[in-house]
C-alpha cells in the first residue's frame, strides 16, 4: 500500500476492484465504512460476482474476470475525452510530456518489437528521446505529436464504452456511471483510493492491471495524498516483509537484485545500476545503490566481503534465468531435475496450480522437509485419502521430514503489514510439546551442513563457512539481535565528511538509518529499507504511542514503518509546485519556504524545493511514469489481453492467446483447455470465514462454512439442470471435482461479443487434513501459467465445464 | 475517535474493582454488565496479557493474548483467551470471524508435537528425534549439494548455483525469523528459494 489502511477514512470515493475487502479484510475495510459514515464518501464495487464488499457499495458493476485493463483504459479514455484530469499534477508529476523515440507503436494488439518465436518484445524502441545534454527531451505544453500525454490519448482511445461492454460484458450506462463518478476525482479537493488485491494479480497480465489502475490514479492526482493512492489490501500477515527481505528467487533484502550470470564481476553488476537522473537536479535515489549492496554483503559475510574481492560477489549465487519462481521450480521437479525440497509454513499441495502436477512433481522427491505449526496436505501428499488424495503411497519414494514449529502466540518479532508498518510482537505462549522456532530450526540445519563442510570440505564452502554467525546463541539467534543486523551498525567510526573529527556514528553502534549507510566497507546493513527499525533510541516496532495530532491517521508513534517511518509514500505529490497543499483540509505536507513540516515524514529531502524537486525520488525522472520504457515485459502500456483460456477471442487480435509474452512450458500447452470443450468462466476466491488451508484445522471456522461448495447463476443452473444443494462435478483440462452447487442471484451470465459468458466461482479452504470436511480446492482445476513479468499463477480466470453428480464415493 | 483514554486501560481498572456501575454507564446493558463484571476480573486479574498481531491478512489486528502463566517469568504458559487491542489504531478492539476465533488455532488438535518421518515408500509417519532428523537432513542437504552444484557456467564464470534442492519460506513469520531463513538459503546457493507473495 502506498498509504495505510487508517488513512482511507481521509477518502471521497473508494474503488473496490480486484479485491473484496469486506470479507478478505474486514477490519480494515471498516475504514471505508468510517470514510462513507463520516465524509459521505462512496464505494464502487466491479467485480464479476456480487460480494459482500458489493452489498454495502453505494454502485456495483459486474465484469468478466481478466478484462479489467479493458475497463480502466476505458475510464482514462472517458477522463481525457470529458477534460477530467487533474492537469497541474499530471503536467508536474508524470512523464506526459516526455518524448517518446520514434521506432515505438502498437497495433493489432501488440507492441513494435514483438517475436513470436521467443514470446517475448524487442523493448529497446520503448524509450525517450535523449538530447545532447543527457536528458531526456520534454514538450511541457504537450504539443509534441510524439509525447506521452498524446501516445496515451491514442493508445486509450479504442476503449469506448461500446468497447468495454464488448470485452468485459459491463453494460453501457453501468460502465458509464462508474466512469462518471471516478473522474469527478481530478479534482485537487476530491480524492479516490483503490483497494486492490489477488483479483488484480492472480493473471498472465496481472502487473498491467495494477500499473492501468495506477496511471489512472496518476492523472487524476490521487497519488501521494491523503485518502488516495495504491492499495495492495496483501494476504498474509507478513508477506510485505518477506517480499522486503528479498525471500524470492530474483531478490535480494531492499529490492535489490539477484545477480545475472551476464554479470560476471561486481562492477559489471553495479554498471548497469547508476541510475543517473534523467533530468536535471532529480534525486534518482537509486543512485545510492552501491552503498546499499556493499553494506548487504558486509552484513551477510562480514570480513570475508572485501574491497579487493568484489565485496564477495561470487558467494552470490548467479541466476541464468530471471527467476527460479515456483512454476519452473515445479516443472523441473517433475521432469527430475529436484531432489530436495524444503517448505517451511506452506503448502503447495493446494496452493499451486494444476495440483496434480504438482502432486505428480513431489512425487519425484528424494526428500521433502516441512516446517509448520499444523498438519499440511503437502506433508501428506503421499497418504491415500480416496477420491480426495488418490494416490498409489507405495510406489512413491519420496522421504519426508515433517517438523512440528510454534506459531504466532509463542513467538517474538516483528511482521510488517500492508501499510508497511513493521509492529513488533511478544511471545505469550508456550509451545506444545517439542515444537521449535523457526529460527532454532533454520540455525541447526546451518550449522549442521557447516560443521559437514568444516570436516569434509566439499564444492564453494566458503559463503557457508564464512557466513556472519555472530549470534549470542548460535543455536537459537534472538529476535532482538537479528533485528539489530537488519537496522544495520557502523564497523568503524563513521566521520562526517565535511568535518572529519567528528564521529557521527562510533564504531559497532547501530545507524540511525539507511542514510548513514557507505559504500566503502565501513557499514554492516541486513536491509536497508528497513534501517531505522532498531537503532541507538531501541526498538522503534515496539513503540505504542496511539496519538494522532489532528486525526490524520497518521500514527506516526505507532510502531515503525518503512522507509524512516514514513507514513505515505510520495508525500511531497501532495502539494502543488509552489509547496501549498492541494486540498488545505487535508494537508499532509507543507513547504514554509525554507522546509517541508507537517503530518508526515517527507518523501524528499526536507529542504527540497519544491518548485524543482519532484515527488518520484525512486525514479531517474522524478516524476511518475505514465509510459513505463522498458521495464515492464509486456508493454510501457497496459493493453487488453484475453486470460490464456477464455470463453472469447481477443477482439484487437483474435490470433493472440493470453499474454503474449507468458512463459509456457512445452509440458503445459498440451493442458489449456478451449471454449468448445470448457465452455464456463471459472475464478477462484475465498470466504471472510476462512483464511486460506489455515482454519480448516480450527473447529469454530469449519464449522461456519463447512462444506465446498461452487456458485453459479440460476441460467446456469437451469441450462445444466443443477438445483440448489445438488451435487455437481466441475472439471477443466487438469482436473475434476465434485461439489454442492449454490445456485445464487449474486452471479449473473454476461454478454462479451454477442456471447453469452456464465461465470462459476469457485472458493478455496479444502483439502483432506483438519478439522473441515474433506473437500477439493480451485488448484484442481487451474492453469501452470504465471504472469508475465513475475510468474504469479493465473487463479482468477481460467475455462471448466459443469455437470449435475452424485456425492462422493456414490456410484451414479 | 479520540483516544485520549485507553480504553482498554480503563476496562481494565473497572474489571480489577468497581465493574458494573462503570461498564453501566459505558452504554453496557444489565445483563451484559453483569457477565462482563465476572468475566473481567478473571481474565484481567489472573492472567497475564501479552500484546501480538494477527497471524493471518495483512491489516494487522492487534490482539491481545491472555494466558495462565507467564513465559517471561519461565513459567508454563497456556493461551486460554484471545481478543482484539482495543488500543490499536487499526482495528480497535475488533476482529473479523477468523481473528475472533484465532485460539482454535493456537490449540487445534493437528498441530503437531514433535517430528515425524516417513520413510520412502512407507504408508506412515513415524516418531523421530530432532537430532535425528536434522542429522538426517544435513546429510541429505550436503549430499545433493555436492553433487549438484553448479560452479561454473559452460563460459568459465564462476556462478555458484544449487538448483535441485529449493525452498519455500512461510510468509507468516516474522521479519527476523525470515532474515535468518533468507541467509542460510541464499549462503547455501539455493536459487529456487520463494514465498508467498509469488503466489
Amino acid at each position: 500500500m502506498t498509504n495505510a489502511w487508517t488513512d482511507i477514512k481521509n477518502t471521497d470515493l473508494v474503488v473496490v476492484m480486484g479485491g473484496n475487502a469486506a470479507e478478505a479484510h474486514p477490519c480494515g475495510f471498516k475504514w471505508v465504512t468510517e470514510a462513507k459514515a463520516q465524509r459521505g464518501a462512496k464505494l464502487i464495487v466491479v467485480d464479476p460476482r456480487y460480494t459482500r464488499t458489493a452489498s454495502v457499495a453505494d454502485f456495483y458493476a459486474p465484469i468478466r474476470q481478466g478484462t479489467d485493463i479493458a475497463f480502466l483504459l476505458g475510464v482514462i479514455n472517458y477522463c481525457i475525452k470529458n477534460d477530467k484530469v487533474q492537469w497541474e499534477y499530471t503536467k508536474a508529476f508524470t512523464n506526459a510530456s516526455y518524448i517518446v523515440k520514434d521506432g515505438y507503436a502498437y497495433s493489432d494488439g501488440l507492441f513494435t518489437g514483438y517475436d513470436e518465436e521467443k514470446r517475448d518484445y524487442d523493448r529497446s524502441s520503448w524509450d525517450y528521446v535523449m538530447g545532447e545534454d543527457g536528458f531526456a527531451v520534454t514538450d511541457p505544453t504537450l504539443q509534441h505529436p510524439r509525447c506521452v500525454w498524446n501516445l496515451l490519448k491514442e493508445h486509450v482511445s479504442a476503449y469506448t464504452p461500446e468497447m468495454v461492454e464488448r470485452i468485459c460484458g459491463t453494460p453501457r450506462d453501468k460502465f458509464l456511471r462508474v466512469a462518471q463518478m471516478i473522474s469527478e476525482c481530478s479534482s485537487p479537493t476530491k480524492t479516490m483510493t483503490s483497494m486492490y488485491a489477488l483479483g488484480w494479480t492472480q493473471h498472465s497480465h496481472g502487473a498491467q492491471n495494477i500499473r492501468a489502475m495506477a496511471m489512472l490514479q496518476l492523472i487524476l492526482g490521487n497519488i501521494g495524498v491523503r485518502g488516495g493512492g495504491m492499495n495492495a489490501l496483501r494476504g498474509h500477515s507478513n508477506i510485505q516483509g518477506l517480499t522486503d527481505l528479498g525471500l524470492m528467487s530474483h531478490l535480494l533484502t531492499g529490492y535489490l537484485n539477484m545477480p545475472t550470470e551476464k554479470e560476471t564481476d561486481f562492477e559489471t553488476y553495479m554498471s548497469s545500476r547508476q541510475f543517473r537522473p534523467l533530468r536535471p537536479g532529480q534525486t534518482s535515489y537509486w543512485q545510492n545503490y552501491r552503498k546499499f549492496m556493499v553494506s548487504f554483503q558486509k552484513s551477510m559475510w562480514g570480513d570475508a566481503a572485501r574491497a579487493d574481492n568484489g565485496w564477495a560477489y561470487d558467494y552470490l549465487p548467479k541466476l541464468d534465468v530471471p527467476a527460479y519462481d515456483v512454476l519452473r521450480v515445479f516443472e523441473l521437479m517433475n521432469s527430475g531435475r529436484v531432489n530436495g525440497y524444503i517448505c517451511q509454513g506452506f503448502n503447495p499441495v493446494l496452493a499451486f496450480p494444476n495440483r496434480g502436477k504438482v502432486t505428480s512433481a513431489l512425487s519425484k522427491l528424494k526428500f521433502l522437509i516441512t516446517m509448520d505449526p499444523l498438519e499440511t496436505e503437502t506433508a501428506r501428499f503421499w497418504e491415500n485419502h480416496g477420491e480426495y488424495n488418490d494416490i498409489a503411497t507405495r510406489s512413491i519414494n519420496t522421504e519426508v521430514f515433517q517438523l512440528p514449529t510454534t506459531c504466532f502466540a509463542e513467538e517474538e518479532g516483528s511482521l510488517t503489514n500492508s501499510g508497511r508498518w513493521l509492529q513488533w510482537h511478544w511471545q505469550g505462549g508456550s509451545p506444545p510439546g517439542e515444537a521449535k522456532h523457526d529460527t532454532w530450526i533454520m540455525a541447526q540445519i546451518f550449522l549442521r551442513i557447516r560443521e559437514l563442510y568444516r570436516k569434509e570440505g566439499g564444492p564453494f564452502p566458503d559463503p557457508i563457512l564464512n557466513l556472519s554467525w555472530n549470534y549470542h546463541d548460535p543455536n537459537e539467534p534472538e529476535p532482538e539481535e537479528l533485528a539489530k543486523e537488519i537496522n544495520g551498525r557502523a564497523l568503524t567510526d563513521l566521520r562526517d565528511p565535511a568535518d572529519p573529527n567528528r564521529v557521527l556514528v562510533p564504531a559497532g553502534k547501530l545507524v540511525t538509518n539507511f542514510s548513514q549507510l557507505r559504500d566503502d566497507g565501513s557499514t554492516a546493513c541486513g536491509c536497508w529499507i528497513y534501517s531505522g527499525c532498531f537503532n541507538e533510541a531501541g526498538n522503534n516496532m515496539a513503540r505504542r504511542d496511539n496519538h494522532d495530532p489532528d486525526d490524520t491517521g497518521a500514527y506516526l508513534g505507532w510502531t515503525f514503518a518503512w522507509p524512516l517511518n514514513r507514513r505515505t509514500l510520495y508525500n511531497r505529490a501532495s502539494a502543488d509546485l509552489q509547496g501549498k497543499p492541494w486540498d488545505p483540509s487535508r494537508k499532509l505536507l507543507e513547504w514554509d519556504g525554507t522546509k517541508w513540516t507537517g503530518y508526515d515524514v517527507p518523501d524528499i529531502a526536507p529542504n527540497a524545493r519544491p518548485d524543482q524537486v519532484m515527488p518520484f525520488i525512486m525514479n531517474q525522472e522524478g516524476v511518475s511514469r505514465l509510459f513505463s520504457r522498458g521495464l515492464m515485459r509486456d508493454g510501457p502500456f497496459p493493453s487488453h489481453m484475453e486470460p490464456f483460456e477464455s470463453p472469447v477471442a481477443n477482439v484487437f487480435n483474435p490470433r493472440m492467446r493470453g499474454n503474449p509474452v507468458a512463459r509456457i512450458f512445452q509440458s503445459d500447452v498440451a493442458q489449456f483447455g478451449t471454449s468448445d470443450e470448457f465452455p464456463f468462466a471459472a475464478t477462484s476466491y475465498r470466504l471472510t470465514e476462512h483464511f486460506h488451508y489455515w482454519t480448516k484445522h480450527n473447529r469454530v471456522n469449519a464449522a461456519l462454512q463447512p462444506e465446498f461448495f461452487v456458485e453459479i447463476s440460476e441460467e446456469l443452473a437451469a441450462l445444466r439442470g443443477v438445483v440448489n444443494g445438488g451435487w455437481v462435478r466441475v472439471w477443466s483440462k487438469r482436473g475434476s471435482v465434485k461439489a454442492k452447487a449454490v445456485v445464487t442471484k449474486r452471479i449473473r451470465p454476461l454478454t462479451c461479443d454477442g456471447k453469452v459468458v456464465h461465470v462459476v466461482g469457485i472458493p478455496l479452504h479444502w483439502g483432506f487434513v483438519g478439522a473441515a470436511k474433506k473437500g477439493f480446492g480451485p488448484n484442481s482445476l487451474s492453469p501452470f501459467v504465471g504472469e508475465a513479468n513475475i510468474e504469479t499463477p493465473s487463479y482468477k480466470a481460467f475455462l471448466v465445464n459443469l455437470e449435475p453428480t452424485t456425492a462422493p464415493g456414490v456410484q451414479s | 475517535m479520540n483516544m485520549e483514554l485507553s480504553r482498554r486501560g480503563f476496562l481494565r481498572a473497572a474489571g480489577a474493582g468497581v465493574a458494573g456501575t462503570s461498564l453501566g454507564a459505558m452504554g453496557f446493558s444489565e445483563a451484559e454488565a453483569a457477565v462482563a463484571a465476572y468475566v473481567r476480573p478473571l481474565k484481567l486479574a489472573n492472567t497475564t496479557e501479552t500484546r501480538n498481531t494477527c497471524p493471518y491478512c495483512s491489516v494487522a489486528c492487534g490482539i491481545i493474548l491472555y494466558s495462565k502463566g507467564d513465559v517471561r517469568k519461565g513459567e508454563r504458559a497456556e493461551i486460554v483467551h484471545i481478543e482484539g487491542d482495543a488500543d490499536h489504531p487499526t482495528n480497535r478492539g475488533t476482529l473479523c470471524p477468523k481473528g475472533a476465533a484465532l485460539k482454535d488455532f493456537v490449540q487445534a488438535p493437528t498441530r503437531l508435537t514433535r517430528p515425524m518421518h516417513r520413510k520412502p515408500g512407507s504408508d506412515r509417519f513415524e516418531p523421530i528425534t530432532w537430532d535425528a532428523a536434522l542429522d538426517r537432513i544435513a546429510r541429505l542437504m550436503k549430499d545433493d549439494r555436492d553433487a549438484n552444484f553448479v560452479l561454473r557456467n559452460d563460459a568459465g564464470i564462476p556462478v555458484n548455483r544449487w538448483t535441485t534442492t529449493g525452498m519455500l519460506a512461510a510468509s507468516a513469520t516474522t521479519n527476523e525469523t525470515a532474515w535468518t531463513t533468507f541467509k542460510v538459503a541464499k549462503s547455501l546457493g539455493i536459487v529456487g528459494f520463494d514465498n508467498q507473495a509469488r503466489v
